[in-house]
């Protein structure tokens, strides 16, 4: 009588369980579905590699748009990269297990949650105003590198978590320094899911809108940022500029392309993810 | 008569406030092996990891009193830990390969050193897998993952790695618990070859083990040495009430 609940409970919450995640499914195919069908019709040799033009836009392309979002995307890898693995390394391997070290932890998770408009008021009060970078491309690169920070370093975290215990013992054991074990069992075994987890953040901030609007992204540039201290166009605005401000009577074609080609970088950079992860999957066996 | 190798002088030792080792007192001999019995829980680890001071890594600990290697004091010497774990290695109660190849793992100790010379490497990894009694199993395999060999293999392949930089003393950390009879009786047959040219201390809960294998036997209850005498003597004349009760099972 009991098992017989209890298989119906169960039966109950699969089928929960099964609706929920077609309804997402479907939503999701849906989404794709309309902006492939209605931005496809756009996506042509002129639209991805010519210059914006702002009166006619069936004329100009994206181009300084991609290269903005593409140029922002290695910035805010240089600076958050490193900074978040290095500081991981360092939560993890070095800071003894007190109160104080807790508290920075938990600090850096809820970093993680806090909205990216807030980083972006951040980004324009000490980036762009104190340190004077102006509106620029580095300004932007460090805002969102910001942003970007937490999460590498909570996804690192974790990545060095999953390499057990009894390695570092083994290598400790056998003489090495724990600067020697970090390098050879440690880096080795966990690096890997610490890029996996890099790149999905930096894929994050490829699509943010809000903070780079107020720290260095212009709706029109007919010329690529030469340096670290120029303005640039990004996929993300330049589309949401399209959307909502434009009058042309194609600007809705040309926003669903703009997000067309967002989504196929966003996913070519996560792909690049899985295929890292699938490879690093099958050789990882404990 | 035989040489002392490690002698433990008034060693206590301390998790934060819980004391887990009282008063120790207790000689290890050279090329003999030793070892350590007691219900659960009682130390034996703790003491073992003493000895290399694999307990330097938890937080908080705290030891008292003098372990002497050869003369020279384990825990005065600051900054000697990587020297003294060369000298003194040891192997796990779960086999902890690296992943790795086998060859890897074995030569990862002479890699740590910096050892450059190829030769001499594949030299002491073969030497070393034959010591371990390994050698044979997997010469045509090196490069295959160290996870692809059994339980047994992979402990005896731990043993190999530890002897490539060439340890005087070897600890061993119930080595065989996770292991069947087979491939415990293997690694009983190599620890006591080995032991002409290693000083060997084995922490075991199974007492037929160290009646089989050891030349000395210690009994530790609650982080206290109750007895330590020749196996023999131990197993078959207990001094202590607390040794005849245990072995005689009327204990745990
Ligand atoms: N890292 C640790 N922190 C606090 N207490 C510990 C730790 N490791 C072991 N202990 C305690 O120390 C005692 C002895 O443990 P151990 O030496 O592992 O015993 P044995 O190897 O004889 O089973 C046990 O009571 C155990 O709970
Ligand atoms: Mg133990």
């Amino acid at each position: 009588m009991v098992k017989m609940d209890e298989q119906k409970k169960e039966k109950i919450y699969f089928t929960i369980f099964k609706i929920a995640t077609f309804f997402s499914v479907v939503l999701l195919g849906f989404i794709l579905i309309y902006i492939f069908v209605k931005g496809v019709s756009v996506i042509n040799l002129n639209f991805l590699t010519s210059m914006w033009n702002h009166q006619d836009i069936t004329k100009g392309g994206i181009f300084p748009a991609i290269i903005g979002t593409l140029f922002l995307a290695v910035g805010v890898s240089i600076f958050s990269i490193p900074i978040g693995i290095s500081t991981a390394i360092y939560l993890n391997e070095f800071a003894k297990d007190n109160l104080f070290n807790r508290l920075i932890k938990l600090s850096i998770r809820n970093l993680a949650g806090v909205p990216s408009i807030v980083y972006g008021l951040f980004g324009l009060a000490f980036f762009v105003l104190l340190l004077k970078f102006g509106t620029s491309l580095l300004a932007a690169s460090l805002t969102l590198g910001c942003m970007t920070l937490p999460w590498i370093i909570t996804t690192s975290e974790e990545a060095l978590k999953s390499v057990p215990n009894s390695f570092r013992e083994a290598s400790l054991a056998l003489g090495a320094t724990k600067i020697e074990t970090i390098k050879m069992i440690v880096l080795p075994n966990s690096l890997g899911g610490m890029l996996t987890g890099s790149i999905l953040g930096i894929s994050r901030a490829m699509g943010e809108t809000a903070p780079i609007i107020m720290v260095g992204a212009t709706f029109f540039m007919n010329y690529l940022p030469k340096s670290a201290f120029d303005k640039f166009m990004a996929l993300p605005y330049h589309l949401f500029i399209l959307a909502t401000q434009h009058s042309s009577p194609y600007s809705r074609e040309y926003a669903l392309g703009t997000a067309l080609v967002l989504i196929f970088l966003v996913f070519s950079l996560n792909l690049g993810m899985f295929v890292i992860r699938y490879k690093l999957r099958s050789k990882k066996e404990w | 008569m035989v040489d002392t190798k490690i002698k433990i002088r008034d060693l206590d030792f301390f998790y934060g406030k819980k004391q887990i080792l009282f008063n120790v007192d207790l000689d290890f001999y050279s090329n003999q092996i030793t070892s350590l019995i007691g219900p659960s829980g009682c130390g034996k680890s703790t003491l073992l990891r003493c000895l290399n001071r694999m307990n330097d890594i938890i937080p908080g600990i705290k030891v008292n009193g003098n372990i002497l290697y050869n003369k020279f004091n384990l825990y005065k010497e600051e900054n000697s830990v990587v020297e003294i774990r060369k000298k003194i290695g040891m192997v796990f109660q779960k086999p902890n390969p690296f992943p790795m190849s086998i060859f890897n793992n074995v030569s990862y100790g002479l890699r740590v050193q910096g050892e450059k010379d190829k030769e001499k490497i594949k030299k002491i990894v073969r030497e070393s897998l034959e010591k371990a009694d390994l050698y044979d199993e997997v010469k045509n395999r090196l490069n295959s993952s160290a996870f692809s060999l059994s339980g047994g293999q992979q402990q005896r392949l731990c043993i190999a790695r530890a002897l490539a930089i060439n340890p005087d003393v070897i600890l061993l950390d119930e080595p065989c618990s996770a292991l069947d009879p087979i491939a415990t009786a293997k690694i009983e047959e190599l620890l006591k070859k080995i032991k002409k040219e290693h000083t060997i201390i084995i922490v075991t809960h199974n007492m037929h083990q160290a009646k089989r294998i050891s030349d000395y036997t210690c009994y530790l209850l609650d982080g206290k040495i109750i007895e330590f005498s020749e196996t023999n003597e131990l197993f078959n004349n207990p001094k202590n009430k607390l040794t005849k009760d245990y072995i005689n099972g009327v204990f745990g």
